[in-house]
């Protein structure tokens, strides 16, 4: 529709005058669009043309070894795969409360003058760069949850059968757990911005409704807001679960950088992105280098899905919101 | 009274009570990050800062090489990003609605939006810094200036789809071309908002370390060589803190203060503009 529109303007100009501009700008903004698109196809090939020595060279088995070593250069993405994705379910099984008591405080609880400043402040906690949260995590966070949290967590957890597992060995304070936490920190404003929007979408007239019929407030959220917003509640986790999986500074400063799987949280691991901060400019030998960029490739490939199903699962509710 | 009733109103304070412990939970954390800043990094703020290099470890110094670094690579990404974020946004909202192409580019965007930044560093070390044989800051304002065109693609779409259709409707009839409408039209009517929009991406790259790691890695001293590794604020930062030595560590405490000072800053001038042109129209 619109595209035929445009056309029939451009026709009409071109018997006078602004044919050339016409065609000229258009062109010039369509190749600045591609070249949106010429990035993106950089990045996959630049990914993959680096990652194919140590693919070739290890094969399948780059997947599932968790050997770590430059000397003998053998190497595996286990452990990094591994800390990537439990890091990050940490900063889910933190994040996705928290930030859903706060959408859920701004959009129905708090009064009106409040809103706006509230929302700036979250919004601020999301502007603050990863390096602050790094620094302020190794010298604040780090000492804070070694003395006073993880020694409770030993004492309590630790003695629990099964689920003690996680909670074993001497307070750190850097290590799998604080990185989950500090990352926790950082998805929150960014999953409860997409929920309080998405709650604001819930026509008013439902809520209304509902209390009319003598609901509570918890009840109205339950059972009206958050089946109305759903996906895109479920979109706006999407989107902070792709932030959590690629974050790199914060994550390198508290992780510790080990490349070993162990099964309790309060140890060091490592990070895809946390080794590649860590590893690539010290990285000698064609080898070494191959395997961190085939490290990134892994990361691309699971952000990129994580993000396309987020950004997918947005567009429905835009579309549907629309109709 | 009723028990379910006085179940309900229960269950009801609870959740009440801990969205609020919730809310809580999230302003501490950004009270705490900005109170820990300003003790640590006050005490580095002072002239010596802003006057002297880098110091090796054991000696006094300050971050002039790597701020006058972060200034020029944040400048030149700024040059080559806005122009590229504002024609390609400029396209999106004038010449693809509804159409396919047009959602694919957007997708594409708001993927390359979220994307781990380290991965932009990755792609600017394989296409420049291996074929030119060395880090340099050309590098580093690249990967910086691909982070922003993202951001700056979103919000020119948006602000430019605010601009009612009416206006170029009205300057089409009196026979302006359409790249006409565009500029001396379309563009002036959403002006404040794209300007927003350029200042949100600044302060998005202003703090981003990661992709700077692999491309203008570091430098200890002041450089204007732009085809040489040059000393930026954010690796500085964290080559500093993660370090043994004290001096060091404040020097990077002083730096992680200035550069929250100046997006906190950034994200705050770009509101009220936002609010400005919002109350004006």
């Amino acid at each position: 529709m619109s595209a035929e529109i445009a056309i029939g303007r451009k026709g009409r100009a071109a018997g006078r005058h602004g044919a050339f501009g016409d065609a000229a700008f258009k062109t010039l903004t369509l190749a600045f669009a591609v070249l949106v698109l010429v990035v993106l196809a950089g990045v996959i090939a630049s990914l993959v043309l680096g990652a194919a020595p140590a693919l070739e060279h290890f094969g399948f088995n780059f997947l599932i070894t968790e050997a770590w070593n430059p000397v003998t250069e053998k190497f595996g993405a286990l452990a990094p795969v591994y800390g990537t994705l439990v890091t990050s379910a940490i900063a889910m099984l933190i994040g996705i409360p928290v930030a859903f008591g706060i959408a859920l405080f701004i959009t129905e609880l708090c009064p009106n003058w409040l809103k706006r400043p509230l929302s700036i402040m979250i919004e601020l906690l999301a502007a603050i760069p990863s390096i602050i949260y790094g620094i302020w995590g190794l010298f604040v966070l780090a000492p804070f949850v070694q003395e006073h949290i993880e020694p409770a967590l030993i004492d309590t957890l630790g003695a629990v059968p099964g689920i003690g597992l996680l909670f074993q060995g001497p307070p750190l304070g850097i290590g799998v757990l604080t990185a989950g936490f500090i990352l926790a920190i950082m998805v929150l404003p960014f999953i409860s911005a997409v929920m309080r929007d998405v709650f604001e979408t819930v026509p008013a007239v439902l809520r209304e409704s509902t209390y009319a019929l003598g609901a509570t407030t918890s009840e109205v959220v339950w059972r009206v807001v958050l089946p109305y917003a759903r996906i895109g509640v479920f979109g706006g986790i999407l989107l902070g679960l792709g932030r959590a999986l690629g974050e790199t500074m914060a994550v390198t400063f508290v992780i510790g950088n080990a490349h070993h799987i162990h099964a309790s949280l309060l140890q060091p691991g490592t990070t895809i992105s946390a080794a590649l901060a860590n590893e690539f400019t010290e990285a000698v030998g064609d080898l070494y280098l191959s395997s961190l960029i085939a490290l990134g490739l892994i990361l691309f490939v699971i952000t990129f899905i994580v993000l396309a199903l987020a950004k997918l699962l947005l567009i429905r509710l835009e579309k549907q919101a629309g109709s | 009274m009723i028990p379910l009733y006085a179940r309900r109103r229960l269950t009801n304070r609870i959740i009440i009570g801990l969205s609020i412990a919730a809310t809580g939970f999230g302003l501490l954390w950004l009270v705490m990050v900005l109170g820990t800043l300003l003790i640590n990094g006050a005490s580095a703020i002072g002239p010596a800062l802003f006057a002297q290099m880098t110091p090796p470890p054991g000696s006094s110094g300050g971050l002039l090489n790597a701020i006058a670094g972060s200034l020029v690579m944040t400048g030149i990404a700024t040059l080559i990003g806005t122009p590229t974020g504002i024609l390609a946004g400029t396209f999106l909202a004038e010449y693809a609605r509804g159409s396919q192409f047009g959602e694919l580019v957007r997708f594409i965007n708001d993927i390359l939006l979220s994307a781990p930044s380290i991965i932009i560093g990755l792609f600017v070390y394989e296409a420049m810094v291996v074929r030119m044989g060395h880090f340099s800051a050309w590098a580093g304002a690249v990967a910086l200036a691909i982070i922003m065109v993202p951001v700056i693609v979103r919000t020119t779409e948006d602000m430019l789809r605010l601009v009612p259709s009416a206006l170029r409707e009205a300057a089409a009839a009196l026979g302006a071309p359409k790249w006409k409408v565009v500029v001396m039209v379309t563009y002036r009517a959403a002006l404040q908002g794209m300007v927003t929009g350029v200042l949100l991406a600044i302060a998005r790259i202003s703090g981003e370390t990661a992709p700077l790691l692999f491309t203008a890695l570091n430098n200890q001293f002041w450089s204007t060589d732009l085809n040489r590794p040059m000393a930026n604020l954010p690796v500085v930062i964290f080559q500093f803190a993660m370090s043994p030595y004290a001096d060091w560590q404040v020097l990077a405490w002083g730096g992680a203060l200035l550069i929250t000072v100046s997006i906190l800053v950034l994200n705050i001038t770009a509101r009220i503009l936002a609010a400005w042109s919002s109350f004006k129209s």
